[in-house]
């Protein structure tokens, strides 16, 4: 679980994120929010790559703060950027993570042989990551996100450039995973399709968080029956279309 | 347990410097063939207007090429650490630095490992070059190769530290090339890598000075005794200091969320 309180962060003065307060639970959340609502940021500052100007973050209670590198080992993270070494093979780029996290090679093979089965990457181990096309490229992070076996998978606009197969591929894996291994997953998108009426969505616009709970329930308050209304409601998106 | 998690970091942190050495084939051939270039075509060319006398640490006459090979084992190793710099600040906006930062270890230690798996890269090359220079008649003796190995490894420390420091300075790839050229092409002439020092105070007392301070002049001078198996109390007393203070400066002034692109 992961706990956000009054958190805000500032660049030169400049409000990027306004004293958020919300909690992740385990399970799949969604972080959805407009270009420059601040989801970016936000997942910064999760894996501390960035310091809030205020307020906490704290995984299943440790303050990230005070204790970075407890909960780093607790968290994976696939970025938006590609941050994968496109000169090493897949199976470099694995060990090269897990190394990082004080695990051998031997055990980076054994944890991922079930996650490269599981997203066909397995005959794809020893090419270069320079040879994989985008799709496998995104794969292959997802990959290195999990092989030191996080509790928490933070995806940021994960599923960007890809096509519609691959997309929905990923999203499904993740989804059967959340289940299977009880993550918590934040799942950052601005992408509606991605959204199921079961998934705890967060909504972040201009740097606050506009509205928070389960996907269906949300609808519901709003009196709304598709995403897409519920979305320009609550986003300056609303506010564009009118004009 | 724990130190052996430190140990797994460190391995994989060199053998991926190794590896992305290895994939970027021309980075050792370029990193021979300039020093090559110096000794062959540039010291046949001076050697008959620079003479060197006696001087320490050799003990007879030496040739400039046998004069100047020190200072261009450094000039290995000064572009090798800038060079590890640039690799950073690349690592830094294509995101991949991302990787290492994640990492649940310390990291002014991981930041370490990177430093200190690039100065044995250099450490290699040197070695390589070494080697290359018996085809001048550069003879040394094995023991040369022992004796250096420290001193190569602090000079590549604090010269891929000091690189590090400068690119903590600079936000983007394209700054870095300009920096480049008011550090490595002043820090080399200014020094005592191609002349003497007293050959440059006879032409100017003002440059003799500058080069005098030159921390480079301190690093070819500790290497210069070093291969030849003798221990430079002063080169020592200033280059280990600085060393660790310049490590501690780029550490400290490393800024994980700088220059990263789309965002």
């Amino acid at each position: 679980m992961i706990k956000i309180s009054n958190m805000s962060y500032h660049i030169a003065d400049k409000p990027i994120l306004n004293q958020l307060n919300v909690s992740f639970n385990d399970g799949f959340n969604v972080l959805l929010g407009p270009n420059g609502a601040g989801k970016s940021t936000l997942v910064a500052l999760l894996t501390h790559l960035c310091l809030p100007s205020s307020g906490t973050i704290e995984y299943h209670g440790v303050d990230l703060h005070l204790k970075p590198h407890d909960a780093m080992a607790k968290i994976g993270v696939v970025f938006q950027q590609p941050t994968l070494d496109l000169d090493l093979t897949v199976a470099q780029n694995l060990a090269y993570h897990g190394s990082l996290h004080g695990i051998s090679r031997r055990q980076v093979m054994i944890n991922a042989q079930p996650l490269l089965a599981g997203l066909d990457l397995l005959n794809r181990l020893n090419d270069r990551v320079r040879q994989l096309n985008g799709g496998h490229r995104r794969r292959v992070e997802l990959v290195r996100a999990l092989v030191h076996q996080p509790t928490i998978l933070l995806l940021d606009e994960a599923s960007v450039g890809l096509d519609n197969r691959s997309r929905m591929q990923i999203l499904s894996y993740i989804r059967q995973l959340t289940t299977r291994e009880h993550l918590c997953v934040i799942w950052a998108t601005h992408l509606l399709d991605e959204i199921d009426n079961s998934d705890n969505l967060v909504v972040l616009d201009t740097g606050r968080v506009v509205a928070h709970g389960e996907a269906s329930a949300l609808k519901a308050t709003h009196n709304v029956t598709r995403m897409s209304d519920l979305y320009m409601l609550l986003t300056n998106q609303g506010a564009l279309n009118a004009i | 347990m724990q130190f052996n998690r430190y140990w797994v970091a460190f391995v994989g942190i060199f053998s991926r410097e190794v590896r992305r050495f290895i994939a970027q084939h021309t980075r050792l051939l370029s990193a021979l063939v300039r020093p090559m270039l110096w000794l062959i075509v540039f010291a046949n060319g001076f050697r008959a207007a620079l003479g060197v006398s006696i001087m320490e640490p050799y003990g007879t006459y030496i040739t400039y090429q046998t004069y100047i090979t020190p200072g261009l084992c450094c000039m290995i190793l000064l572009f090798n650490g800038m060079q590890s710099s640039l690799s950073m600040v690349y690592d830094r906006e294509m995101g991949s630095m991302k990787v290492l930062l994640m990492s649940p270890l310390p990291r002014s230690y991981l930041l370490f490992c990177k430093l200190l798996a690039n100065a044995i890269l250099a450490l290699i090359q040197v070695y390589l070059f070494l080697l290359l220079a018996n085809v001048v008649n550069v003879n040394l003796d094995w023991e040369a190769y022992v004796s250096a190995m420290p001193a190569i490894l602090v000079i590549a420390l604090f010269l891929g530290a000091l690189g590090l420091l400068l690119s903590n300075l600079i936000k983007q790839l394209e700054n870095f090339a300009g920096v480049m050229n008011f550090v490595i092409f002043p820090m080399f002439f200014l020094s005592s890598a191609l002349y003497p020092l007293w050959k440059m105070k006879e032409a100017s007392l003002w440059l003799y000075w500058i080069c005098q301070y030159n921390p480079f002049t301190t690093c070819v001078e500790l290497l210069r005794w070093a291969l030849y198996q003798q221990i430079n109390p002063a080169a020592i007393m200033i280059l280990l200091p600085l060393t660790i203070i310049v490590c501690v400066l780029a550490v400290l002034s490393f800024s994980p969320s700088k220059g990263q692109r789309g965002r």
